[in-house]
């Protein structure tokens, strides 16, 4: 089944307000002293991403080499060139975490939803990562999902929770 | 009559488990009582006590003596207007039980959590609206500062600081007043002081909760530490992972301004210092102060060989003064109070108090504050209330990825940094976490040097080959294919890589597996002789089994089996031959009933 004129529509609409906001970012930067490091995380706030073809045009509207950029994207691991879905379920794999049993956690989601950690689903709903301690140590284990963090979590409530973003 | 102030934790950990919507159903049914007037409603940061959440404090009237509520929901809300407020009764099923004598306890001072505490660092955390300047100054906030501007010169400060003998609380334990007596003496006309909020170390969040529930500290210490060593610009850097942070840190430097306390001409001194925040993006070794330096200047953050030292050629070839979070924090009181008052706190190397997390296998996972020098024991056993389940106690990590293991037979070593050191082990920023007997040693150092390993910048050759080479062999006897040989080469790359690698990240990585051999040789001889994980945690070395209560003998597990390891009878049971296994996994996968595993 195809994606109706409506469907289509909107997401082009959403496609032109993102081209437009980082155009506006990238005349903002070019007329101030600015940080790189917090100019890719607006950008990334805007794709959710950092794709070569993003970094290749900041590149050029900034002046800058491309190999700068790459080697900032690439060495931090909050930076991705990939899409993520609409959902992002961190799972955290902190020590406090850990040994309370986030691996089981994150196995289980993986076998869920059928992706490796760092993959996202075919139908691009969900990202499923391992990620650093969130400081919710108390909580542990402890899993986020765009945001909303949820502590103290077994295996078995994995299924309630991943009801609410359907 | 005063108000009542009614404190609902906004901690991370309690914002998660409910705090904020009883937050909002307070406000509402203090509404419709028409409580208003009579009460204030506050979120301030981390109570602490994390392990009790959500955690509601009740002061009436201006008293000092608080109830306090824990483990609520949201609809106690309405109980807590209705019977505390309007009814004045404490009511009585919503108060901590004590779980060694069974009563229950109204006031935090008599709880064993914080009878033991000595809260300096933590001292507003918990007690006010950390959006609220106002509230920090009823509480003596920005008096320190106003005292420096006001009486003292630059070496009075530095004096003051050296004399209260606080160090570094980001790991070194570098002695703080001697650093800002360096950076002071070093000529130029730029510097800069930046605080350390990176906060790496997986299983810590002592930092994350004083910058949410005091940052005006933290933004105190820092234009006085700018004060002493004359730098006019300086920079907090957060770890991205820490959005509430940030947001009320960005908040009070707002205010800060506002009020006159930061920005040009503080308190009409004529002295100008303003502050920056800076995001993080996700690199564990950023905490480590060049590494960090460089990532503010909004480049990948390699560390960079020392010296030069930051306080001679730092940010932007600055020199530059850098200090932790819960350093800087202790800096007001050491002010207001004097170097001397601080220095008889805690012990004679080691002065003062310092924040744990406490975090694992514990009864009170949570932030405390103690004294230098309380001994393990008192930190598990009486503010941690021992281990749950009832199992027994196995080790303590300090130091997170670049510390140690301590054992039963350390609980009586004091938690101060030199003990720490010669136990194998470092204080590091305070992570400090508990292990019970169901934890395999061989594991955790596995899993610490996958984290290392993971976040090594890849920069120098020990660090980029050297750890890699011995996270395989963890991995190897991890999965029960590791020979006697391979701890003698882990010992040696250890002890190589330590000399060799370039920065703190990968000089420290090996600690983790050298003190868990040194102190549990017996169970990674288990894995590597007997093949035997004696814990079970490692996968790798136990076998697939078929949960005999789980099995609903459905047959979908027989034919899936590539190598015909399962045999049993459709309606009855069936079993996993552990001598055909050849650990795909694959049953395991397609079992409707998740009733197969490994043990
Ligand atoms: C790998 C590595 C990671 C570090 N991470 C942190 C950190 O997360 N927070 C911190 O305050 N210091 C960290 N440090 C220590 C800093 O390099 C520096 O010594 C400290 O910020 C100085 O502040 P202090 O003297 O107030 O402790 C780290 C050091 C190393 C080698
Ligand atoms: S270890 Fe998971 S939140 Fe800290």
């Amino acid at each position: 089944m195809g994606q109706s004129i409506e469907e289509i529509n909107k997401e082009k609409l959403v496609e032109i307000k993102k081209k437009e906001h980082f155009k506006k970012l990238l005349e903002e930067k070019n007329n101030e002293k600015y940080n790189l490091i917090d100019f890719l995380h607006e950008v990334q706030n805007i794709y959710g991403h950092l794709s070569r073809d993003i970094q290749i045009t900041i590149a050029e509207e900034m002046g800058l080499p491309l190999s700068q950029i790459h080697s900032v994207v690439s060495f931090y691991s909050l930076f991705t060139t990939t899409p993520k879905g609409k959902y992002t379920i961190e799972v955290c794999m902190g020590t406090a975490c850990y040994v309370r049993g986030s691996k089981d956690i994150l196995d289980k989601l993986s076998k869920e939803l059928d992706i490796e950690p760092g993959q996202t689903t075919e139908d691009k709903k969900f990202t499923l990562e391992g990620t650093r301690c969130i400081g919710a140590c108390g909580m542990a284990p402890v899993v986020v999902i765009n945001g909303d963090v949820y502590g103290r979590i077994d295996v078995d409530d994995l299924p309630e929770i991943l009801a609410k973003y359907e | 009559m005063g108000t009542t102030e009614i404190l609902v934790c906004g901690g991370t950990s309690c914002n998660s488990s409910g705090g904020p919507k009883i937050y909002k159903n307070l406000l509402m049914y203090i509404e419709e009582y028409d409580l208003r007037k009579k009460t204030r409603v506050i979120q301030p940061g981390c109570f602490g006590f994390c392990e009790q959440g959500p955690i509601v404090v009740i002061y009436p009237n201006g008293s000092k003596e608080g109830v306090f509520y824990c483990q609520l929901k949201e609809e106690d809300a309405q109980r807590i207007v209705k019977e505390h407020l309007v009814d004045g009764k404490v009511i009585e099923d919503f108060l901590y039980v004590d779980p060694k004598t069974g009563e229950k306890i109204a006031k935090h001072e008599d709880m064993d959590f914080y009878k033991y505490q000595q809260r300096i660092a933590l001292r507003n955390c918990g007690t006010i609206d950390p959006l609220s300047i106002e509230d920090y100054r009823y509480r003596g906030g920005y008096k320190a500062l106003n005292k420096v501007l006001k009486e003292m010169s630059s070496e009075d400060v530095i004096n003051e600081v050296k004399r209260s003998k606080l160090r570094g609380r980001g790991g070194g334990g570098f002695p703080t007043g001697v650093k800002w007596e360096i950076t002071s003496k070093v000529d130029g006309e730029s510097k800069y002081v930046i605080c350390n909020a990176d906060e790496g170390d997986p299983g810590a969040f002592m930092d994350r909760s004083i910058l949410e529930g005091d940052p005006h500290s933290v933004i105190e210490g820092m234009v006085i530490g700018a004060y002493a060593i004359g730098a006019q610009k300086g920079y907090i850097y957060a770890r991205a992972e820490y959005p509430l942070a940030i947001d009320r840190t960005e908040a009070a430097l707002e205010d800060a301004r506002r009020e006159g306390v930061l920005g040009k001409n503080i308190l009409g001194s004529g002295f100008n210092f303003d502050l920056e925040i800076r995001i993080g993006a996700g690199a564990f070794v950023c905490g480590e102060e060049t590494a960090l330096i460089t990532s503010v200047e909004g480049y990948r953050g390699d560390p960079q060989p020392k010296p030069p030292y930051p306080a001679q050629g730092g940010l932007y070839g600055k020199p530059t003064l850098i200090n932790n979070v819960e350093t800087l924090a202790n800096i007001p009181i050491i002010i207001n109070e004097g170097g001397k008052w601080y220095s008889k706190i805690g012990t004679k190397d080691s002065t003062g108090t310092k924040v744990f997390a406490l975090a694992g296998d514990i009864n009170n996972t949570g932030l405390i504050e103690v004294p230098m020098g309380t001994t393990l024991r008192d930190v598990v056993f009486n503010l941690g209330g021992g281990i749950p389940k009832g199992k027994e106690f196995k080790a303590a990590q300090t130091g997170g990825p670049s510390g140690g293991c301590l054992t039963e037979e350390d609980l009586d070593i004091t938690l101060e940094y030199d003990s720490l050191l010669d136990a194998d082990s470092m204080m590091g920023s305070g992570g400090l976490i508990i292990l019970d007997e169901d934890s395999c040693m061989v594991d955790v150092s596995r899993f610490y040097l996958d984290f290392t390993q993971d976040e090594a910048c890849g920069k120098c050759a020990p660090g980029r080959i050297g750890t890699k080479r011995m996270l395989e062999i963890l991995n190897k006897i991890t999965e029960g294919k590791g020979d006697v040989a391979d701890l003698g080469v882990l010992k040696e790359l250890a002890e190589n890589i330590k000399k060799t690698a370039l920065c703190g990240l990968c000089k420290s990585a090996p600690n983790p597996v050298l003190s868990t051999i040194e102190r549990f040789e017996d169970e990674y001889l288990a894995h590597v002789k007997e093949k035997k994980c004696p814990t079970g945690v490692c996968e790798g070395l136990s076998k697939w089994i078929i949960e005999p209560d789980e099995c609903r003998a459905c047959g979908v597990c027989e034919p899936v089996c590539p190598v015909d390891a399962i045999s049993g009878q459709r309606g009855e049971v069936y079993k996993i031959d552990p001598e055909i296994c050849i650990d795909c996994g694959v049953c395991a996968k397609k079992c409707p009933f998740d009733a197969i595993h490994k043990a």
